[in-house]
């Protein structure tokens, strides 16, 4: 019989911690399907997180650096800087990247340095407990804004890949959604092209992905998905908001 | 032998960091050590290295741990405030046991504080200035040249510790012209970076990390860590005697006011006051064995520094009660004159005598 589906060769063959319903999962396997098509495993580095994601280097089989809270971006150019020809990807949360990691995040794609960010946006703080994060959409409750997100006291939620893309250094901006199997396949296929670019040369990328985190929203998996497509999409459209013009600046 | 040039402090830093093989610098400007990444933003891509200009200084210490991570020799400098916002990067690095060199040029604090000389960082360099307990190892240079010679020893401390290495001088070193030679180094043999990020190819990957969320992991990982600093301890301690043979008052000092105590020292001297210096070169590791022994010889000890009183509790503990330790210090930028220390040493003179 032809085997159809298996697990990615870059992907440890473990249980994940994350909850049921989780995007990390997805996205994970998307990650190390992307690396396996590229043939990158060995070549390939990664920098994970503070957060729910702080482990994916128990599941993606690739040398990998732990960082502090909102730094992958500043390790990933050290460690890209020394080794220009390996592929250096950073896999950070809302509130690594969104919040604490602003400065870090603003000025790697500012110089153009030529990595791919993964931007996880559950809009919400997962591993402390479902705190509010700056991507918590208006009206959303959460244990730090218990009466619901107001524009008064809160402020608004921060459109990460809109923001990027206004830099000079950004070449490809993308948010993406893995909350069904047809987003999913969209996911994949803009990971790919941000890990192309980067295989290409051309500098910075950054794909965010909206997932669902039922624990942290209060809902079951099924209701997660929905509350996806229903209320976080509406607040983060996706789409491509930066990309190389044409096909000929892809080398 | 290497030829002489006249330079500062901050330009013998970027160059004793070049001749060490450092091909990696991210910094951040601040006043009084701009002149080290001004220096290596034209000298490091003359020998093919890089220099990037960090959007912060945590930012700077970032990429530092990236690269150092990735294998190179790597550096930053900056200036107590600036050094303030590393901590928390300096903490990962020794956690993670990542070697590079890190060169605090003090100014004056507490926060803004001003842009004059200070050793008032001395407590968070030599007692683990982040979270968690660590400590890096800590050089202390008081001329040019020493500078020059301990940056470059730095480099290869860091790579055989494992560990982060801080060069502490202060504004007078920085800026101060003096005539340097940059010697010619034999290579040294040094532990081969196989735990390095490069790609897992043909190897098992590589991880660089600081989570243990096991608490007899941890607990395991911080008795490695130190086992490396009793090593330190044990191999590392570099301190200068100065007159000390027939001393019966120890001046006790580090960089720019040794040499301040040098010139007083002199005076005493011609007053028919034997005074002697110790200096300890490293601070982490500190030389509390030759404080132990001087203090059973002599009854009277004055620690000099520009700071309110930091480096004196180390001395106490060498000490240990065996001598009485006095103090005289000028902080905020204001630096101890000869003059003020030989009257502090008359003083103790005559308070003995009476």
């Amino acid at each position: 019989m032809k085997k159809v589906f298996e697990r990615p060769k870059s992907m440890f063959p473990v249980p994940t911690h994350y909850c049921p319903g989780c995007g990390h999962g997805i996205v994970h396997r998307l990650l190390a399907e992307v690396i396996d098509e590229f043939g990158i495993r060995e070549s390939v580095v990664g920098v994970a997180p503070v957060g729910c994601a702080v482990l994916i280097y128990n599941y993606i089989n690739c040398d990998m650096y732990e960082a502090a809270h909102g730094r992958a971006p500043a390790i990933a150019t050290g460690c890209k800087r020394m080794h220009p020809g390996l592929t250096v990807f950073t896999y950070q949360g809302d509130g690594d990247l969104a919040s604490i990691g602003t400065a870090e995040i603003i000025h790697a794609a500012n110089r153009g340095e030529n990595i791919t960010v993964l931007f996880l946006n559950n809009a919400v703080y997962g591993m402390t407990g479902g705190q509010m994060a700056p991507t918590t959409i208006l009206g959303q409750k959460t244990t730090t804004s218990p009466l619901g997100r107001s524009p008064k006291r809160e402020g608004y939620p921060i459109r990460i890949a809109e923001m990027l893309a206004t830099l000079e250094g950004a070449t490809y901006i993308a948010r993406v959604s893995v909350h069904n199997p047809k987003a999913i396949i969209a996911a994949k296929r803009a990971l790919k092209k941000a890990f192309e670019m980067q295989i290409n040369g051309l500098g910075f990328s950054l794909v965010e992905f909206l997932s669902q985190c039922p624990t942290g929203w209060g809902l079951s998996p099924t209701e997660a998905t929905k509350w996806v497509e229903e209320r976080m999409i509406p607040s983060f459209p996706l789409g491509e908001f930066k990309a190389p013009k044409s096909e000929k600046q892809l080398k | 032998m290497g030829e002489k040039v006249l330079i500062t402090g901050n330009e013998a830093i970027g160059e004793a960091a070049i001749r060490a093989g450092c091909r990696f610098f991210f910094g951040y400007p601040i006043t009084p050590q701009n002149k080290i990444p001004e220096y290596l933003s034209y000298r490091l891509p003359q020998v093919g290295g890089c220099f990037i200009q960090a959007e912060s200084e945590i930012a700077a210490i970032y990429m530092v741990f990236g690269a150092a991570g990735a294998g190179a020799r790597v550096m930053t400098s900056s200036s107590s405030p600036g050094i303030s916002l590393k901590q928390e990067g300096i903490s990962y690095i020794a956690a993670a046991e990542l070697p590079c060199v890190i060169v605090n040029v003090m100014r004056g604090g507490p926060g803004l504080g001003g842009i004059l000389p200070s050793q008032a960082d001395y407590f968070q360099a030599t007692k683990g200035g982040g979270h968690g307990g660590y400590h890096m190892l800590v050089l202390a240079p008081s001329t040019v040249q020493e500078t020059a010679d301990l940056m470059m020893d730095a480099f290869d401390l860091a790579d055989k510790y494992r560990n982060p290495v801080m060069v502490l001088a202060d504004g007078y070193i920085g800026q101060m012209m003096e005539p340097v030679e940059f010697k010619e180094r034999p290579q040294k043999v040094l532990p081969i970076k196989d735990w390095a990020i490069t790609g897992a190819k043909n190897r098992p990957r590589n991880l660089i990390k600081s989570l243990y969320l096991d608490p007899e992991e941890l607990e395991q990982h911080n008795l490695k860590l130190h086992r490396k600093y009793l090593e330190m301890a044990k191999n590392e301690v570099r301190v200068e005697t100065y007159l000390t043979e027939d001393a019966e008052i120890i001046i006790a000092a580090y960089g720019t006011v040794a040499r301040i105590a040098k010139t007083a020292i002199k005076i005493l001297r011609e007053r028919g006051i034997k005074v002697g210096l110790v200096r300890p070169i490293t601070v982490f590791p500190f030389p509390y064995e030759t404080f132990s022994k001087i203090s059973e010889k002599v009854d009277n000890i004055l620690v000099v520094e520009m700071s309110l009183g930091q480096m004196i509790e180390d001395v106490r503990l060498g000490v240990c009660g065996k001598a009485k330790v006095h103090f005289y210090g000028r902080t905020g930028g204001m630096v101890p004159t000869y003059d003020e220390i030989v009257e502090q040493i008359e003083k103790i003179v005559k308070e003995g005598v009476a």
